[in-house]
């Protein structure tokens, strides 16, 4: 059931629509080019809303989310007023995905595109196996962020928690505050003009004014763990 | 997987709403735990030395009667307050007399807790189904913890369910399991003559904690000396008479969220138990971080 808003907004009210007669509404647009705006009410922390949306669509979510949201995203510019749960944003394929508030741990994991930005704090093993999305978060983020990414970016604002990158690959890590500690194989690198390039296009496309890149380290991986090694043919 | 709730009022005027707030949070967490449920309820602190919550097989017993008969064998009065398949005996009486007493008629019974203000009711069965035949949502009190269980490490039984209480007003719940709990039950056992009850990995956490406070640490203590002594998954939340807390492993696998406002201190495994909860939308809402302590007191 949608009804049309005055300021022309669709509404989805979750009081009313089980989740799957939610997504259901939202999927409906799958495959058009319909930029439609939809408002997402009473969410209290439901599971897998606003999953497999492959449309350029608008989506607010107005209040707390659970975990997977937005999950699998393609095109669509989804904004969360407020916290999500586990795995926001989780194989995101394109398009946006914005929190307001907080995200729990493996926000954004797997996502091969698409930009994420968390306003607040991001848990546990942020970007986890990224291969190709960028994720900003303004605060901090938990440990073992970054843990196998592939590629892909994530700029971190504030401070991040142990083994950052742990195990990384081709993919960056921008730190602004301080590194608690970094992950196997994750070292510090220098920044490039085309680094520079990278994280003003990320800090601009995620509303960061005022900040300068010149404020953050690069990590990124030493390629230490790409080959197997003779010399440690001994431990097995 | 199970499910955590819990609810610590700040404000004392919402303690008449403690049950009709905090029951539909336990049952919100019923497919995270759907083989047992349990809750402990602080409320009602008895003139009485001790309240013995009982779990008894015994059904249409006449209680006075039997209360009775402890008076006789105990020289203390003993008052009862049946409430389903559980019992709540108010006494001045030493617990184990009553205990022995109780055994005498239903040696099946199992004492789920004692103190003076704690009742423990626990059972196998849907969370939903548990909340409406101990009439939680109607219980007034000061704060609870509610746990949903799918049992992972050993059997579904009343006993192996959740909350589990191994001191006076004392209780823990756990989501995860613990790896060292065979090696850190025989310490307790051989070097601090601790008894158990159960194969549960959880009564080990519960009887390291309440040992830990018999030696003298606060809750807040005890649980941090845990992180260093407990090795596996969990995320604990324990209450006592004066007290509620909670705690992450260092790895943070399982998951937390807390809520606080200036009248209450909410706990849930996922955020939709707190989402019926009044003024959550102004609510600082968070997840614990890893391998910190979180802890109020009544003040």
């Amino acid at each position: 059931m949608t009804t049309a808003a005055g300021d022309n907004a669709r509404i989805v009210d979750l009081a009313k629509l089980s989740r799957r007669e939610a997504n259901t509404v939202l999927q409906s647009y799958n495959g058009t080019s319909n930029s439609t705006l939809i408002r997402v009410l009473n969410p209290a922390g439901t599971h897998a809303l606003a999953c497999g949306l492959d449309a350029p669509l608008a989506v607010e979510i107005d209040g707390h989310t659970g975990y997977y949201c937005a999950g699998m995203n393609k095109h669509a510019n989804v904004a969360v007023l407020g916290n999500a749960g586990q795995g926001v944003a989780e194989n995101m394929m394109s398009g946006r995905v914005h929190v307001h508030g907080n995200v729990s741990q493996s926000a954004a994991a797997t996502a091969h595109g698409g930009l994420l930005v968390v306003e607040g704090n991001a848990a546990a093993r942020c970007g986890i196996s990224l291969k190709g999305a960028d994720i900003v978060v303004k605060g901090n983020v938990g440990h073992m962020s970054m843990f196998m990414a592939q590629a892909g970016c994530l700029v971190i604002l504030g401070d991040a928690d142990e083994a950052l990158g742990d195990s990384i690959y081709e993919a960056a890590i921008y730190v602004r505050g301080r590194v608690k500690s970094l992950g196997a194989d994750c070292v510090e690198k220098e920044i490039a003009d085309r680094h520079c390039d990278q994280l003003a296009s990320l800090l601009e496309a995620s509303g960061c004014s005022g900040i300068d890149a010149s404020e953050f380290r690069r990590f990124g991986s030493a390629r230490e763990l790409y080959n197997f090694k003779q010399e440690n043919i001994g431990v097995y | 997987m199970c499910g955590i709730v819990g609810l610590f009022l700040k404000n004392d005027q919402l303690q008449r709403d403690l049950g009709a707030m905090f029951a539909p949070m336990l049952i919100e967490m019923s497919d995270r735990g759907p083989d047992s449920a349990g809750i402990a309820i602080y409320r009602d602190s008895s003139h009485d030395a001790n309240k013995i919550t009982v779990a008894t097989t015994l059904k249409d017993v006449d209680w006075d009667e039997i209360c009775d008969q402890m008076y006789r064998s105990t020289g203390h009065q003993v008052r009862s307050m049946p409430n389903s398949s559980h019992v709540v005996l108010m006494t001045d009486a030493c617990p184990d007399a009553i205990a022995d007493c109780v055994a005498e008629h239903d040696p099946n019974a199992q004492v789920m807790s004692v103190g003076r203000m704690m009742e423990i009711y626990k059972e196998v069965g849907a969370p939903a189904e548990i909340v409406e035949r101990f009439g939680i949502a109607h219980m007034k009190g000061s704060h609870a913890i509610g746990h949903t269980r799918m049992a992972t490490e050993s059997a579904v039984t009343t006993a192996g369910s959740h909350p589990f209480s191994t001191g006076r007003d004392m209780c823990l719940v756990h989501n995860g399991s613990l790896s060292n709990h065979n090696r850190l039950r025989d310490k307790l056992i051989r070097h601090c003559g601790v008894r158990f009850r159960t194969e549960n990995d959880t009564e080990v956490a519960a009887n390291y904690l309440s040992h830990s406070m018999h030696e003298g640490y606060s809750l807040h203590d005890a649980l941090e000396n845990s992180i260093a002594d407990l090795d596996g998954f969990y995320t604990f939340v324990a209450g006592t008479s004066y007290g509620f807390a909670a705690l992450r492993d260092p790895i943070a696998c399982k998951p937390a969220v807390l809520a606080e406002t200036e009248d209450y201190v909410a706990f849930g495994s996922e955020y939709r138990a707190l989402a019926g909860l009044p003024d959550i939308e102004a609510a600082r809402v968070w997840e614990p971080d890893p391998a910190v302590v979180y802890s109020w007191k009544i003040q």
